[in-house]
């Protein structure tokens, strides 16, 4: 099987495996008082140091989440709540279109019961958001912006945000930004606090790690409105029991993403530009997605390096993943939903895109069990496979 | 001389998944079978649920979901496929539009002909597979001459061919029923589901039109077509009450008139006619039902179409009895005959016509010629 979907989900590595499994035996709530307790706490607290150093922070600023979607809601959502109880006027939140659903929607929902003005952040043809896009959209009340959220790095087409520069607006201005960046962590450097951001998310899966959690890096100065109520576990912002077998084995699969990411988006962007060129000599007329522009001398690339998003004129995504599928090669269209039914990415619809090209997405997405061979396998695969969905065309 | 049309190789089989007990059985009797299955269930809902456009009504999320089991259960691919759009143009508007225009249509057959077997076969052939396979009960079978036969279900009870009857050859050629040899009471497809294992075993049959999720026609048609008072009359046109859309109605329907005063004999009255052009309705005794000829229009026959005239059967509604017919073409219309009254026939429904257990053809019923008076 050539796996290309690790955006999605990653295999866990075995450092990460062996950490998970040799804590899942030992008994321990990390808020018990007991020695059980203690040793589970000291566990958790290594782990969040681990985290800490990984992502350039200091461990007070690492909250233990489920997972990305968790952390994105918390912060999106709490920040929101805690800026406006502050100053009932800051209402407004800005955010790009091309947000992942699990900041998208949670910015929506509080437009829609929370009495939010959201507006969305023009982008260029990339999807990027540009620092000016965000001061002027800042500068026409500057009083009334309870946050910014603007992704670090886009899960569809790769497109790396300039974090940097989009924080220091928003500090001008001393607005929080929130930043998924999920899909950023492990391939580009990534740095909480050289980066100027409020708080930022990041998942376990998608670097080697477990499902199931992820942390909410939350600078001192915020205190969120908690969306989970309960025992106050994590800085009194996020409650629920900690899980120490997943934490320990995150702060592993952290530890080697931060150590490995130079190797990685060197080694994995050569594998990743074999494929892209493959094929656009397969299918001539294939639209490349992101920004292609090479890594400057800041060393970041205008995309994700281990990202490949095409656009199949004429096809159905979903013909597509059906066919590659039946030979073994695992890919998206890009945009999954609950019921399984693909809808033109709203991300693509941002930056200006057809919406009849929309459709005829995938997304491949390497990782680090990826190899030569399962390049060639798309290689071989996709020239026939987009012949076939061209004929049968767009129902 | 007919043989059962037993597929010769190992097929590449899309069988259309809709979440029931049925297309499940279906699906694990064409894998178990040996062919090559992949599961697809079909979006056809467009009501967005939640801000994600295109997220599901509840009631299809779990259908979906259901199928999803029944796929993994089975051991085959599984993916939704979204013909909402198509679905949308050619079954719903259609619905509607039929509705309009006083007639009475029948979804299910439409959805059969220009979705499952034409949006979902085309797809399905463009990416490689052979046969489109569904939990329908009918029966595909090859004459001496190869040439392919649509028959009822081994089980007359379960037969489905009625709304299948729209299939031509080419169509037949690629479809793939593999419960249409099943003579077993539904308890008994149950018992085989829950013996392969499928959850969906025990699930409820669905009998309501799959697009109305609540089972109420006249609350949709209303919601889509606006409330209209007009006149209820009797035969002779003197004015008996009022209705609120003369699309709430169908041919031969007894029930929910609200008619103040009775008729003069003291019997029932029935509708007769709807009359979309002067929003009218009119009722009258059983007896005014009686039809003895219909003209029928867009046949489509299972092979070729006859050039004379001919003796068959007739059903004229899903479920409906058998009634023998002498059926002449003409032209684009066929003109049908019965040998005796028949009862209860709405333009818009289909007229199938059976050579014994045989499907010859099918159109749409346009106008009925009645014993005492022509509608």
């Amino acid at each position: 099987m050539a796996y290309l979907d690790h955006a999605a989900t990653t295999p866990m590595l075995p450092e990460a495996i062996e950490a998970m499994t040799a804590h899942l035996s030992v008994v321990g709530n990390a808020s018990s008082l007991h020695a059980a307790g203690r040793q589970a706490r000291r566990t958790v607290e290594e782990a969040r140091e681990t985290l800490a150093e990984a992502l350039g922070a200091r461990p007070s600023e690492v909250v233990l989440t489920s997972g990305g979607t968790e952390a994105d809601n918390l912060a999106v959502k709490g920040l929101f709540w805690s800026r406006r109880d502050a100053d009932p006027a800051r209402t407004r939140v800005l955010c790009s279109p091309v947000e992942h659903h699990a900041v998208l929607d949670a910015v929506h929902w509080l437009g829609e019961h929370e009495g939010a003005t959201v507006e969305y952040l023009p982008v260029d043809g990339h999807g990027r958001v540009h620092p000016e896009a965000l001061r002027e959209a800042i500068a026409r009340n500057p009083a009334d912006v309870a946050l910014a959220t603007v992704m670090w790095a886009n899960n569809e087409i790769g497109t790396v945000q300039p974090v940097r520069e989009l924080a220091d607006v928003a500090a001008e201005f001393q607005i929080p930004l929130h930043s998924d960046a999920v899909q950023a962590f492990g391939q580009l450097p990534v740095d909480f606090d050289a980066s100027g951001l409020a708080s930022m998310a990041v998942s376990g899966h998608k670097i080697g790690g477990p499902y199931g959690i992820g942390a909410l890096l939350l600078g001192r100065e915020y205190a969120p409105v908690p969306v989970l109520h309960g025992g106050g576990q994590e800085r009194q912002v996020r409650s629920g029991t900690l899980d120490v077998p997943a934490a320990a084995s995150f702060a592993v699969a952290a530890r080697l993403a931060a150590q490995d990411q130079e190797r990685f988006a060197r080694e994995i962007g050569a594998l990743r530009d074999e494929l892209v060129t493959a094929v656009l000599a397969a299918v001539p007329d294939a639209i490349l997605g992101g920004d292609p522009a090479p890594a400057g001398p800041d060393g970041i690339p205008g995309r994700l390096p281990a990202n490949a998003h095409f656009i199949f004129p004429g096809c159905e995504g979903d013909s597509l993943l059906l066919l590659l599928d039946a030979q073994g090669i695992a890919c998206s269209t890009g945009s999954a939903c609950t019921a399984g039914v693909a809808q033109p990415s709203h991300v693509l619809l941002a930056t200006g895109t057809d919406p009849e090209l929309a459709r005829g997405t995938l997304r491949f997405s390497l990782g680090h069990t990826t190899t030569h061979e399962d390049v060639k396998a798309v290689a071989k695969a996709i020239g026939p496979a987009v012949e076939r969905a061209r004929a049968a065309g767009l129902s | 001389m007919t043989a059962d049309a037993t597929p010769p190789r190992r097929l590449r089989v899309l069988a259309a998944m809709s979440g029931g007990v049925d297309s499940a059985v279906a699906a694990a009797r064409a894998a178990e079978a040996g062919h090559d299955v992949t599961g697809v269930h079909l979006a056809l809902s467009a009501n967005p649920q939640s801000f994600r456009t295109g997220a599901r009504g509840c009631c299809t999320i779990e259908d979906s979901r259901d199928a999803r089991r029944a796929a993994d259960v089975i051991g085959i691919p599984f993916y939704v496929w979204d013909l909402a759009e198509r679905f949308r143009e050619d079954v719903v508007e259609d619905f509607v539009a039929e509705y309009e225009a006083g007639r009475t249509p029948n979804p299910c057959l439409r959805c059969n002909e220009k979705i499952k077997f034409a949006a979902l076969l085309d797809k399905a052939l463009a990416l490689g597979f052979d046969a489109v396979c569904t939990g329908h009960y009918a029966r595909v079978a090859v004459d001496s001459e190869g040439n392919r036969e649509l028959h009822r279900a081994s089980d007359m009870a379960k037969d489905q061919s009625y709304v299948l009857g729209v299939l031509d050859e080419r169509q037949l050629a690629h479809a793939l029923f593999p419960l249409g040899d099943t003579v077993t009471t539904k308890d008994e497809i149950r018992a085989e589901a829950e013996r392969r294992g499928l959850a969906v075993a025990k699930k409820p049959d669905s009998h309501d039109i799959c697009f109305i999720a609540d089972g109420d026609t006249q609350g949709f048609l209303a919601s889509r077509l606006g409330r209209a008072e007009g006149d209820i009359v009797d035969e002779s046109g003197t004015r008996l009450g009022s209705h609120e859309g003369a699309y709430g109605f169908t041919i031969g329907q007894r029930k929910g008139l609200r008619i103040g005063t009775p008729a003069p004999d003291g019997k029932p009255r029935y509708v007769l006619d709807i009359s979309p052009v002067n929003n009218t309705v009119t009722v009258g005794p059983l007896e005014a039902l009686d039809v003895t000829a219909l003209t029928a229009i867009k046949p489509r026959w299972c092979g070729t179409a006859p050039a004379t005239a001919g003796e068959y059967t007739a059903q004229l509604r899903a479920h409906g009895e058998e009634t023998p017919v002498r059926v002449e073409p003409a032209g684009d219309e066929l003109s049908v005959t019965f040998t005796e009254a028949v009862r209860g026939v709405a333009p818009g429904q289909a007229v199938v016509l059976y050579d014994g257990t045989r499907v010859v053809g099918s159109a749409t019923i346009a106008s009925t010629t009645r014993a005492t008076a022509t509608v």
